[in-house]
């Protein structure tokens, strides 16, 4: 990584337990640990891909990097500045730069609402302007996006999915973000459309500079969209590098797993041994001890079983937890 | 050799408000015995329907067929009594659904609804389809599986209830299995588990398959044969070597070269992704043409005008394009 320059986004040994209630006169019966010692930083202007499968607790990471959550402890630093503690009137003015970009573009908007109006409803909040500025405003990040000025007055259902999800990417817009949190942006979208967001969200980010913290369990999706990746197994990161080292290079054993399991668009490509993961993933509120991977790994010694890998800069800005390296 | 199924210039379509439209607008295919078949498309291209049809489970109304007709090892299903069709569903041709939480039944355990289908087909008793069942569960690769036969479907993983599909699926040993988008709702790794699950017990039983997907991905690892379809129809037919190296109708192409691949070099990285203009059409005010025309970009006055009929481009590649020469 270039320590030369600021990280817009910092997060450092971030954790993140939702107790468990049971019984009638509720108690503590125990912790889901969804996010549990999670470091990680990303300059500004470019895109941090964070993949793993369902439950791993990345989508739990861009909720509380927004704080709409709060951490149970760690630390989140945006553009220097500590957030972690900031109560919520506190946080209100840091709300315009990062903004959060919804998977399903069919639940995410308010049905009663013109798309002009969702999308202009950021700025009444935070930055009340006169309506004649407002309304420029929106006419040009609704430009901005690709969805046609004269579409302002329709509502959601008038739209298709793809032009939903623009409307979705020009509400984060509208307040100028430095950061933009996509939590699997593009998986509810046809192929065809697919490719029309990404290439508008990389097309955004060239001309605004924004920076992106990209969740998708679709690896060709995060391959395509990132510059730094990190692959993330029940709650913690177990791999961390460079976009093109750890798709040509994948040191941690779960990290082949997932690259191997991609199925490949080329017929010729069948021949290719698949390494195939048994089992499931454990459950996060009783996570195995030491290594959380170790049960279904192919390499595993007896140190593993009790002693969690520390993730470690094997090579330069390639970080690792696996004892295996070690 | 006879096709195991056949399906003919199929038409199935839905009364909507002001009039019907066609879901499935003249499809035919022939699937012979272990072959498997992908059909792809994206949303409302009728993909799932044409699967819902060859079974009879087309809710009607507002759906109903409009022709064509569905020879199984040469019986026309269509003629078929439904007293008739329950022998062949589930016995002779079976269908897993695309998510397993919702197709199966939540107050039921999976014993009961594995030996269900034993039940009522091979005129088990209680205790074979028991026995039955829990052959089923292990060779689905279920561990404990005399334990699992006792639980709920809520008490099991999306993957375990994957699986457990697949065995009621195959309990029977059905000649035709219909797999809807079997594995979209998983995570990659079982993803790769479950295709893995269906060849093996494909090359075991013997099996048909229709597999329905959107992921180009599925279709280059598991399929034989490929089916494009856009907005009801057929568009392109081909081995899937060729459909891959050289797609014939443009949809094709352009679904192809839209999709972010894993295997590229650094330098296509983070280029623009070639995208297909425009959206999928509504089915309902589809024009005399092409329904792809709009999006295409060898589109001229007589895509707009005349539909394109599906034509043989290559020996076994079949395409419904005016300009196939062009791409």
């Amino acid at each position: 990584m270039d320590r030369g320059r600021r990280a817009l986004l910092e997060v450092t040994n971030l954790r993140k337990y939702f107790p468990i209630r049971r019984g009638f006169f509720p108690r503590k019966a125990g912790h889901v640990q969804a996010v549990d010692d999670v470091s990680f930083s990303i300059l500004p202007g470019k895109t941090l891909g964070l993949v793993g499968e369902s439950g791993c607790g990345k989508s739990t990471i861009g909720r509380t990097v927004l704080k709409l959550m709060e951490p149970t402890s760690g630390r989140i630093f945006l553009d220097g500045r500590d957030i972690t503690d900031l109560n919520r009137t506190q946080m209100r003015p840091i709300r315009t730069e990062m903004q959060l970009i919804f998977q399903d573009p069919f639940s995410s908007l308010n049905p009663r609402m013109t798309a002009g109006a969702i999308v202009g409803e950021p700025l009444s909040l935070h930055n009340p302007t006169s309506r004649k500025q407002s309304r420029e405003r929106m006419l040009e990040v609704f430009d901005r996006v690709g969805l046609h000025t004269d579409q302002a007055g329709n509502f959601p259902h008038q739209f298709s999915g793809g032009q939903r999800q623009r409307i979705g990417i020009a509400r984060a817009l509208i307040l100028n973000p430095k950061l933009v949190i996509g939590d699997e942006p593009v998986s509810a979208l046809d192929v065809s459309i697919q490719a029309q967001i990404i290439n508008l969200l990389m097309k955004l980010q060239d001309e605004l500079g924004i920076t992106y913290l990209f969740i998708s369990h679709d690896l060709a999706v995060v391959k395509h969209i990132s510059h730094q990746v990190a692959v993330m197994y029940l709650g913690r990161i177990v791999e961390m590098s460079e976009k093109n080292t750890i798709f040509k290079a994948p040191q941690h054993p779960y990290t082949r797993a997932l690259l191997s399991a991609v199925p490949n668009p080329t017929p010729l490509a069948r021949a290719k041994k698949r390494i195939v993961l048994s089992g499931d993933v454990p459950s996060p509120i009783n996570p195995p001890e030491g290594c959380r991977f170790h049960e279904r790994c192919a390499y595993v010694m007896d140190q593993c079983k009790t002693t969690p890998p520390p993730l470690l800069e094997i090579t330069s800005g390639h970080w690792l937890a696996c004892h295996l390296e070690n | 050799m006879q096709p195991l199924l056949k399906v003919q210039d199929l038409c199935v379509k839905f009364n909507a408000r002001g009039g019907s439209f066609s879901a499935v607008d003249g499809l035919s295919y022939q699937l012979a015995a272990g072959e498997t078949l992908g059909i792809v498309g994206e949303s409302g291209c009728g993909k799932s329907i044409s699967a819902l049809a060859v079974l009879r489970l087309i809710p009607d109304p507002p759906g109903f067929y409009d022709g064509g007709a569905i020879h199984f090892e040469g019986v026309d299903l269509l003629h078929l009594s439904e007293r008739q069709m329950q022998q062949i569903r589930g016995k002779q041709i079976s269908m897993i659904f695309q998510e397993p939480m919702t197709s199966l039944n939540p107050v039921l355990t999976v014993g009961k609804q594995l030996s269900e289908t034993l039940l009522l087909h091979e005129n088990a008793t209680k205790q074979e389809a028991h026995e039955r069942a829990i052959e089923m569960l292990k060779l689905v690769q279920i561990p404990e599986p005399v334990q699992r036969l006792e639980e709920y479907p809520h008490q099991l993983s999306g993957g375990m209830r994957q699986r457990v599909m697949i065995a009621m699926a195959l309990s029977c040993n059905p000649k035709v299995l219909l797999a809807d988008e079997p594995t979209t709702a998983l995570d990659v790794t079982i993803q790769a588990q479950i295709l893995d699950l269906i060849s093996t017990l494909q090359a075991k039983l013997g099996t048909a398959v229709v597999l329905i997907t959107h992921d180009m991905g599925v279709i280059a690892e598991k399929t034989d044969r490929v089916i494009v379809m856009y907005a009801g129809r057929k568009v392109e037919e081909a081995d899937v070597r060729f459909l891959f190296e050289s797609p014939q109708h443009p949809y094709t192409e352009g679904l192809l070269a839209s999709i972010p691949r894993i295997d590229t070099s650094e330098s296509v990285d983070r280029s623009a992704l070639n995208e297909i203009k425009g959206i999928v059409p509504s089915l309902a005010d589809l024009g005399l043409g092409c329904a792809f025309a709009p999006r295409c970009r060898l589109s001229n006055d007589l895509c707009r005008t005349t539909k394109p009929p599906l034509e043989e481009k290559r020996p076994g590649h079949w395409a419904a394009c005016w300009h196939s020469n062009q791409l």
